[in-house]
């Protein structure tokens, strides 16, 4: 019920705010998913998504930051090759 | 980055596991709770205590919302499926826990109620839309990430004016069970669980954000390092736990950055507050009854809740007499302790509500771990002793 795994946004239909609807592409599968909590979710990005509604964006430049820090802690010199 | 498989590649894990070896000095150990389920499943299913040293202790807390709910509610719902007119929604984590005398809501369906599995709570909304004779419920459960879900379904109802649809409502509240076991006599006084610090919660932590861990880092003296669901996340916040641990602090850190921001989801907490207020307190399986620890749907909205509509009242319904369910949502004992784990105890046939959910210590065990000490469960007492 918490778990999520993040899926890219292909397309996004609708301006009811209250059923703004994007497809999401989940390693393939696609599903729809309500966008009324990330109105700031744009496509292309990706989503975390609970029983339906997206409720996080995910931010890139974070991400990659937290990921460099940890390839370092791990002493990899590899994040190059496992980011690409 | 597809923000996935990066998280689990194994040589970065050995990496972080070396470095945590490395710097886990400290002669008392350290014991750390995650209180998610999605961390415990992780754990289990990627063996990161394998990968851990013997000093490094990970606790499993009560974060499954399918494992908290206790007996009297899902009786309460397979009352209210009996109905004639009643068409209860649910989502399928909760089909086979078990309620009072071997019932569950998958046998009430297989005897004739009209219970119907759903994906999303706008789904619950559509069905009562089109099929305008049936009363549906929406049997709601879950932490803070399926809440705003509900409220939105609520909103829909009322904008599309639909007389025939309610919400069971069992949403609960996570900062609420964090501050309970930490006030428990297990952890301050009779020190039967020693915590140095949690795993805060992952998706939850992206609805509510950082800001509400504060209060425990800050008044019960441990570090909270907010944490990914993924393998790497949960090695890197075991390290940044380790190393405040080491420092002497007591902060909120986020490991989980990417997703989690400090004030949270602004939409999704203000559409929470809305439909949704506090219940003075809600019965919890393994926590007993906790001040202030659920929602329900405020009087404004109160046509579409449906212990109203229905009548429903409080019941109390006792656990089965063996299972050991609260104390392992307490952190107290771990699966193998229970003597149905794993003998009348599956999957397959759940006697208590952690084997059921995926998120369930005793399932996650059971899926992933019992392959590991295998041998050691017809003799649980050994892996109980440290």
């Amino acid at each position: 019920m918490c778990l999520a795994i993040p899926g890219k946004i292909l397309s996004i239909t609708g301006d009811d705010p209250l059923v703004r609807v994007g497809r999401i592409d989940f390693g393939g599968v696609v599903k729809e998913v309500n966008l009324v909590y990330t109105p700031e979710a744009r496509p292309g990005e990706y989503v975390l998504t609970h029983v339906g509604f997206a409720m996080a964006v995910i931010d890139e430049i974070e991400a990659r930051r937290m990921f460099d820090t940890l390839c370092e802690v791990a002493g990899l010199e590899e994040k190059a090759e496992s980011m690409a | 980055m597809k923000h996935m498989d990066e998280y689990r590649d194994g040589r970065l894990a050995r990496g972080l596991a070396a470095r945590i070896a490395a710097e886990a000095t400290a002669a008392k150990g350290y014991h750390f709770m995650e209180f998610c389920g999605g961390h415990t499943h992780a754990i289990s299913r990627y063996g990161l205590e394998d990968l851990l040293p013997s000093q490094v202790r990970l606790i499993h807390g009560p974060g499954c919302p399918v494992c908290v709910l206790p007996v009297g509610r899902i009786d309460t719902a397979i009352r209210l499926a009996a109905r004639a007119e009643v068409t209860l929604c649910t989502y399928g984590d909760l089909m086979r826990v078990p309620g009072s005398k071997g019932t569950s809501l998958l046998r009430a369906k297989a005897q004739g109620a009209d219970i119907r599995m759903i994906y999303s709570a706008a789904d619950a909304v559509a069905i009562a839309r089109a099929e305008p004779r049936r009363q549906v419920v929406l049997f709601a459960i879950g932490f803070e990430t399926t809440t705003p879900p509900t409220a939105l379904a609520v909103r829909l109802a009322e904008r599309l004016q639909l007389g025939n649809f309610t919400v069971f409502c069992n949403h609960v509240l996570t900062p609420a069970a964090i501050q309970n076991i930490l006030e428990s006599p297990d952890v301050r006084e009779l020190g039967r669980v020693r915590l140095d610090g949690f795993i805060g919660p992952a998706h939850v932590s992206t609805v509510i954000g950082s800001q509400p861990y504060a209060f425990f880092a800050e008044e019960f003296a441990k570090p909270v390092v907010i944490a990914g669901f993924e393998p790497l996340d949960v090695l890197q916040a075991v390290l940044m736990l380790i190393r405040q641990a080491n420092e002497g602090r007591h902060e909120v850190e986020n490991q989980y950055g990417r997703a989690v921001r400090s004030e949270g989801n602004e939409h999704a907490k203000a559409a929470v507050a809305e439909v949704f207020e506090l219940r003075k307190s809600f019965e919890w399986r393994g926590l007993g009854l906790v001040p202030y620890s659920a929602l329900r749907i405020k009087r404004q909205y109160g046509t579409f809740d449906a212990e109203r509509r229905f009548g429903l009242e409080e019941v109390r319904a006792k656990d089965n007499p063996g299972c050991q369910c609260g104390a392992v949502l307490r952190g107290v004992k771990k699966p193998t302790d229970c003597k149905l784990f794993g003998t009348v105890c599956t999957p397959e046939t759940p006697m208590g509500s952690c084997m059921v959910s995926a998120e369930g210590a005793c399932a996650a065990h059971w899926t992933y771990k019992r392959f590991r000490d295998g041998e050691r469960k017809s003799t649980p007492s050994a892996d109980v002793a440290a």
